[in-house]
């Protein structure tokens, strides 16, 4: 579980995250929605320690994160697997040099050992026999779920997602989506999507929680998401001609 | 001020923090091979005929007849071990190193190369630039002896095939009132110039913000950096340590 509480964030003058508070829990698959720039990536950002927030705290089940002796931050941040918008993969490695990289890194694991594992979440994502080749040799889709992959090779106990649809069809967005959804249900770990596609929300929303303008608008299920009440969340959600027909219905 | 607060932080921060000790010499020993080995041929080329258009120039400069011509040998000798060796080959190794440094760097960070780095726990400015710095301070040295030898090698070329003075004559220069401590100057200067060329760059390649337009700046301004920075030590240290 992790707990958000209280954090404002600004840069220079400009205040992106104003008291924002929010827990995501265990074993579900946790959105953060809003429309571009309402501060989604920089919560997410501030939440894995990328940015330092100006105030407010940050618990990865009920350790203190912000103020966490250099140590424990590290280990916490061990804990950490994280899906970035572009797949953010290391294009000087090949695709299984890039999934066992956080186990070189931070483990004493036999060879072997690493990888079984590497081969275990390669066949976890469906990009079997994959191992050899590079980065820029896969398609957008397959870097992100080699993306995952690398995430979740170090049994992360929290799982972070940046846009994990940017730039992908609606298969295979739905596919990325099912994969997310199924590792949180598998492993029970804490996921936590930053996204602004409704096919998302309505798949696996199970925790949703809405920005606009800095502030937590709303907080709630892919079930009430549709009668919120609330007409900034409205405007966002019925934004496409498809969702104004489903409503209407 | 402010930038240079900023890089000395960074400095200190390659040593925090850092991963293990096997992890360094594996990243280190690719380093050495990325900076050095792939820079002999340019390096080579370049001091094979810097070492040649000295001795040639040297000599048609040479117009009194009271001056010896083993004096050619003499010049090109000094003037590569003080100079040309370590501040030219800096210079030459600013553009090609430095560049391709802060532009490597520079994409992993708008790509969130470095980002995902940070996320797993790794200090990323240790983890990508101390082997770059450590591998350029083992290989730079080993770089300025090369291009001192090919110059003076050239230097030989020239004068045999020139005919702008004998063979005889150009080692009898090289040989002529040798002081070792210009090697001793050369070598302190090419531990600090490599110094500065992979920190400089490293520096502007890891703080890069932006696309690709800012990556391609970011090499730019490396190299115009690293090339002030050379210049300017290279002033000092021919101050503290030649200047009696």
């Amino acid at each position: 579980m992790i707990e958000v509480k209280n954090l404002v964030k600004s840069f220079d003058d400009k205040v992106v995250l104003e008291d924002i508070s929010v827990t995501f829990e265990k074993g579900k698959t946790n959105l953060i929605i809003g429309a571009s720039g309402s501060g989604k990536s920089v919560l997410l950002k501030n939440i894995v320690g990328l940015f330092k927030p100006d105030s407010g705290d940050i618990l990865y089940d009920r350790r203190d994160f912000i103020n966490a002796h250099r140590d424990l931050k590290t280990d916490i941040r061990r804990e950490i697997g994280m899906l970035f918008q572009g797949g953010a993969l290391f294009d000087s490695m090949t695709v299984e040099q890039n999934i066992k990289f956080p186990l070189d890194i931070l483990t004493k694991m036999p060879e072997d050992e690493k990888l079984d594992r590497v081969n275990f979440c390669l066949k976890r994502v469906k990009l079997e026999n994959t191992n050899k080749q590079m980065p820029s040799e896969i398609s957008g889709g397959m870097q992100k779920r080699v993306g995952i992959a690398r995430a979740i090779v170090n049994s992360s106990q929290y799982l972070f997602c940046d846009e994990p649809n940017s730039g992908l069809d609606p298969i295979t967005s739905i596919k990325i989506d099912r994969l997310l959804a199924e590792i949180t249900e598998e492993y029970q770990i804490t996921t936590v999507i930053v996204t602004h596609d409704m096919n998302s929300v309505m798949e696996i929303g199970e925790y949703i929680m809405f920005l606009s303008n800095s502030h937590k608008l709303w907080e709630g299920n892919s079930d009430e998401i549709m009668h919120s009440g609330v007409q900034e969340l409205d405007e966002f959600v019925f934004a496409n001609k498809m969702m104004r027909k489903f409503r209407d219905q | 001020m402010k930038s240079l607060g900023k890089y000395l932080l960074f400095i200190s921060s390659l040593f925090k923090n850092r991963e293990s000790f096997k992890t360094y010499v594996k990243l280190t020993f690719e380093e050495c091979m990325l900076v050095g080995i792939n820079s002999i041929v340019l390096v080579g080329l370049v001091s094979l005929f810097i070492g040649a258009v000295s001795t040639l120039q040297t000599a048609f400069n040479l117009v009194n007849p009271l001056i010896p011509d083993s004096v050619v040998g003499l010049v090109v000798r000094d003037l590569t071990i003080l100079e040309l060796a370590p501040t030219i080959t800096a210079i030459i190794f600013a553009g090609k190193v430095g560049s391709s440094i802060a532009g490597n760097l520079g994409t992993m960070r708008i790509t969130e190369q470095i980002d995902a780095l940070e996320v797993m726990g790794i200090n990323s400015a240790s983890y990508l630039v101390l082997p770059k710095i450590v591998g350029t301070l083992i290989m730079y040295p080993l770089l300025v002896i090369l291009a001192g030898v090919l110059a003076i090698s050239g230097g030989f070329l020239a004068a045999k095939f020139g005919g702008v003075v004998s063979t005889a004559d150009y080692f009898t220069g090289l040989k002529m009132d040798f002081n070792q401590f210009t090697v001793t100057f050369a070598l302190i200067k090419s531990v600090v110039f490599g110094f500065l060329v992979s920190s400089i760059s490293s520096y502007m390649g890891f703080f890069t913000k932006g696309g690709a337009l800012e990556v391609g700046q970011a090499s730019t301004r490396a190299v115009t950096v690293s090339c002030i920075a050379i210049l300017f030590s290279d002033f000092i240290l021919a101050q503290l340590l030649l200047v009696r």
